[in-house]
């Protein structure tokens, strides 16, 4: 018995606890080491993967993990307030333990089909959480990749989630273009207004860039006829999914589409391959 | 009868006073059949069954249909009756939604107590003069019909309807029943010796929520044992006494509004006789409140829903509970 | 063929028992068979199979999975897995045999799971050949012979004798540390049961069933099929099934505080339930349709798209035999079927 098994989960230390909009916080989380100390991270990912966060007793769910791969110092959750478990999360302190596992999923082709291509990010909401991961890691492998294109919108100035990072990092570099867009008119933007799905066929982006979306199913529903209206095609458009999880490693069996499990098989889909699946999701 | 009935259906369709029948559609063995909808005569030739195994109480699903566009076809036998009554007495049906004709009842038969006279292969059932007459791969097999009648038809209390637009054949009587025997010898036995009956009865329980499911008592939107939110809600079975807990609770919230339908124990897959719950509280009600059939009528008040200055005590409860 | 007389089995039992956990069917008082520990005086039930399935036993209904200790903001984690017991399941029947390799190939897969494991590298599964087959039963649908069942050791009862054969290293074992008891005999006398098994296997109504037209390339066929409207209409949405159901291995993870630490268990799920897929924002399955749609769509399509075509059923009939209102499997594929 002295086989890990995956459903047995390793100890996090929440070492930062950054407000990022009025509903969505990010998580810094770090590992204990052998000698007590804690830093580092509990585990390695790629882009796109997901962990099982927990506070047991309260519950435990899949996230993405927001942070690049390429930070070894820790690793970051950003966490939308929605239910039992997460509004625990945004009510503990820094120093608090969680229980963390994982790394699970596929994660997007960065070192495939990814390589060498202008790539168009496309996210709504918090659905800018697992792209981040994907956009640092492209920043700090910049060679590996074409122009990037990043088009995030919500709903307010306030709910644009590492609105900093973007500010002060994204938008200063070489090389990428940044577009922001809120719902609606508010004092102190001088930026874009309207719907992501509106904003993106108006930037009319070229097509030979390889995109990547995330946001609310309907935000992705409208942005995908869009960018077919456009032109693109199903195979150069990724999106990630998000159904009930319990297990992580397919086995509880409730998180599949067709007989493709999202903990396991996703939840990184191209929407050609989903197409092939039922519309149960 | 089954003819009777599927003309009746065919002639209601047909006059456009109902545009959908709910009715028993016949299964792959002649004891496998299932509720089902008829929306057309086609239909009805094609699969409509009513036998001794046409157990099911199709009144619950009038919760829903009901609410359809149209008028439905129910066909009921009497203790289905008393279902629908107490359904449309809580505003869980639109009564008149629905057009009732009544059916002569059972007894049905259990297949299961067949079934458990290691009567196998079976492919046809027929009752000569009160002998089953079985066919089975292994040859014909033959047990009295009596002993295979289920349980829910052995303590039949009434062949009368309480509700129905039309009768197929004449309507019967409230019956003596022998129903509360059983519940008298459980609370004949000492407190320990009930304890471990239900203890080991109650231990057999799967979670399946199939009684639940099924009872036509049961029509909360959300149970709150299936709601997370609510903190009882638990998939586990784990033979501990909170687990058993779920049943007597589940009798509790029934209680002065359950029938005494017996669909519970019919299927329940591991042959627990929940029933008996129900029935020890019909009892009680019926000693501490006066005589009260649940879904007799649509108006009348239930006993524990209705105060009155000749209620017992609350401690005349207790006390009785004391050994 | 290595064998004892039937009379003997008791004593077969006790010698076993001395050493290891046994277990065996027996008969309930209401007339169903279940299995039970062994112990001295226990009669095997003559019944063709147990209410419950013999998942049980790699697949317990409910199980704890880890403990923790919450003290402030830090958390102990206890593993709390012990190496399992060496157990003896005796008269498996051949489709209860048989889920066990399709559980396996949902909880040996990697990530291997590791409570499943431990319980499955204890057990010796000991099957015993049909001879009285009933006419809920299809497992030759699935392509299950069950007068030649799987198992580390399979048996057979020509009425006088039950033979012994063993078809792996743990079972080999098994029946060495029996052989005391057992006798070298004639054992031809099973052709003769066999075959009659076999005839009455093609007599049962259900002996045409055919899988010919379901499978993972079917995907979308039936998943949109519209007899799903007609097939789930009087579904009442209970467990039944599920749980009674040898193949069925979802599973719900939940935690439980009992006043001195949480206890982390996991218990059988049903896809039936209608909080099976709910999240915090939505739900995917909202419908009873879409809900009794994935459990056959699950073991006719998906797991043998996952699975070189293997179904995830061994029609051992159970559900046909428990379900509330009689719906099943084998309706669901007749109805189905698309040739």
């Amino acid at each position: 018995m002295n086989a890990n098994d995956t459903l047995i989960p390793h100890i996090g230390v929440v070492t930062d606890i950054r407000i990022d909009t009025p509903d969505v916080k990010t998580f810094r989380v770090n590992a204990i080491n052998a000698d007590g100390t804690v830093g580092g991270k509990v585990f390695e990912h790629m882009p796109g993967q997901c962990a099982m966060l927990s506070i047991p007793g309260v519950g435990e769910a899949m996230f993405s993990i927001t942070s690049s791969p390429t930070n070894k110092e820790f690793m970051e959750f950003s966490i939308k307030k929605c239910g039992c478990l997460t509004n625990w999360l945004h009510a503990m302190d820094v120093g608090q333990q969680i229980t963390i596992r994982g790394p699970y999923g596929n994660a997007f082709p960065v070192e495939t089909e990814l390589k060498g291509k202008d790539l168009l990010f496309i996210a709504g909401g918090i659905g800018l959480a697992p792209l981040r991961s994907v956009i640092n890691y492209v920043r700090d492998n910049r060679a590996n990749y074409g122009d990037v294109q990043i088009v995030y919108g919500s709903r307010s100035m306030d709910d644009l989630v590492d609105y900093k990072e973007i500010i002060d990092e994204w938008m200063t570099d070489d090389g990428i273009e940044v577009n922001l867009t809120i719902d609606r008119e508010q004092e102190g933007w001088d930026g874009h207004v309207g719907f992501v799905p509106n904003y993106v066929k108006e930037l009319n982006p070229s097509l030979n860039k390889t995109v990547l979306i995330c946001g609310p199913p309907i935000m992705i529903k409208f942005t995908l006829n869009g960018l077919k209206e456009l032109g693109f095609t199903e195979t150069q458009v990724y999106t990630t999914m998000e159904l009930r999880m319990k297990c992580g490693v397919g086995k509880c069996g409730r998180c599949n589409i067709g007989n493709k499990y999202v903990c396991k098989d996703g939840p990184v889909f191209r929407f050609d391959e989903l197409g092939e699946l039922p519309d149960e999701y | 009868m089954q003819e009777a009935m599927i003309n009746k259906a065919k002639q209601l369709l047909a006059d456009g006073t109902v545009n959908r029948v709910i009715g028993w559609k016949k299964g792959e063995f002649v004891y496998d059949i299932t509720p089902a909808i008829f929306e057309t005569a086609e239909e009805l030739d094609a699969d409509f069954v009513y036998n001794e195994f046409t157990a099911a109480n199709v009144s619950k699903y009038l919760v829903k249909e009901s609410k359809k566009e149209g008028k439905i076809l129910a066909f009921l036998k009497p203790c289905d009756t008393y279902s629908l009554n107490q359904l449309t007495k809580e505003h869980r049906v639109n009564r008149d939604n629905i057009y009732v004709v009544g059916i002569p009842g059972g007894p049905k038969l259990d297949a299961e107590k067949i079934k458990a006279k290691g009567i196998t292969g079976i492919t046809g059932i027929k009752n000569e003069n009160y002998t089953l007459k079985i066919e089975t791969v292994y040859g014909e097999q033959t047990m009295p019909f009596y002993e295979a009648i289920s349980d829910k038809c052995a303590s039949c209390k009434s062949k009368k309807h309480v509700t129905y637009d039309e009768l197929i054949g004449e309507d019967g009587d409230v019956l003596e029943s022998n129903r509360f025997d059983m519940v008298e010898k459980l609370e004949n036995m000492t407190a320990q010796e009930r304890y471990d009956f239900w203890r080991a009865e109650l231990s057999k329980c799967i979670r399946c929520n199939a009684c639940r499911n099924v009872c036509p008592a049961c029509t909360c939107e959300k149970c709150v044992f299936d709601n997370p939110e609510s903190g009882v809600e638990n998939k586990a079975a784990s033979n501990s006494f909170e687990e058993n807990m779920f049943h007597i609770i589940r009798a509790f919230h029934v209680a002065g509004r359950c029938t005494d339908c017996g669909e519970c124990s019919r299927v329940c897959p591991q042959n627990i006789p929940l029933h008996l719950l129900n029935r020890k509280f019909i009892k009680d009600i019926n000693s501490l409140y006066g005589e009260y059939q649940a879904g007799e009528d649509t108006t009348t008040k239930a006993p524990l829903n209705a105060y009155t200055t000749d209620d017992c005590e609350a401690s005349i409860v207790h006390e009785r509970g004391v050994e | 063929m290595l064998r004892i007389a039937i009379d003997k089995i008791d004593s077969l039992f006790d010698a076993i028992a001395e050493k290891q956990t046994l277990y065996i069917p027996v008969d309930r008082e209401d007339g169903a068979a279940e299995y039970k520990k062994y112990e001295s005086g226990m009669k095997m039930s003559n019944s063709l199979n147990t209410l419950r399935s013999a998942k049980d036993f790699f697949f317990p209904q409910t199980e704890n999975l880890v403990e923790f200790k919450m003290e402030g903001k830090q958390i102990e984690v206890k593993d709390i897995r012990e190496e399992s017991e060496d157990f003896v399941i005796f008269g498996v029947r051949a489709c209860d045999a048989r889920s066990f390799s399709i559980l396996d190939k949902v909880y040996l897969v990697d990530p291997v799971d590791s409570f499943y494991k431990n319980r499955r590298d204890h057990g010796v599964v000991v099957s015993m050949a049909c001879t009285r087959p009933a006419e809920t039963c299809f497992c030759s649908a699935f392509g299950i012979d069950p007068t030649a069942p799987e198992g580390d050791v399979s048996c057979w009862n020509d009425g006088s004798y039950i033979y012994f054969e063993a078809n792996t290293e743990k079972g080999k074992a098994f029946v060495d540390s029996i052989s005391s008891l057992l006798e070298d005999g004639d054992a031809s006398s099973l052709e003769n049961v066999k075959a009659e098994t076999k005839r009455i296997l093609s007599l049962l109504p259900l002996s045409n069933l055919s899988t010919d037209s379901f499978g993972g390339d079917k995907l979308n066929e039936y998943f949109n099929s519209e007899k799903w409207a007609e097939l789930s209409e009087s579904c009442i949405g209970c467990g039944t099934c599920t749980f009674v159901c040898p193949t069925c291995q979802c599973y719900d993870i939940k935690d439980f505080n009992t006043g001195n630490g949480i206890k982390r268990f996991r218990c059988w799920d049903s896809c039936m339930y209608s909080d099976f897929t709910k999240m915090a924002h939505g739900n995917p399955r909202i419908s009873q349709l879409e809900r009794f749609r994935q459990r056959f769509m699950h073991k006719l399509v998906y797991f043998p798209a996952n699975n070189n075509g293997e179904f995830g059923c061994v029609g051992c009939g159970r559900c046909l035999s428990k379900c509330p209102i009689s719906m099943n499997i084998v309706k669901v594929m007749k109805a189905l079927e698309v040739k």
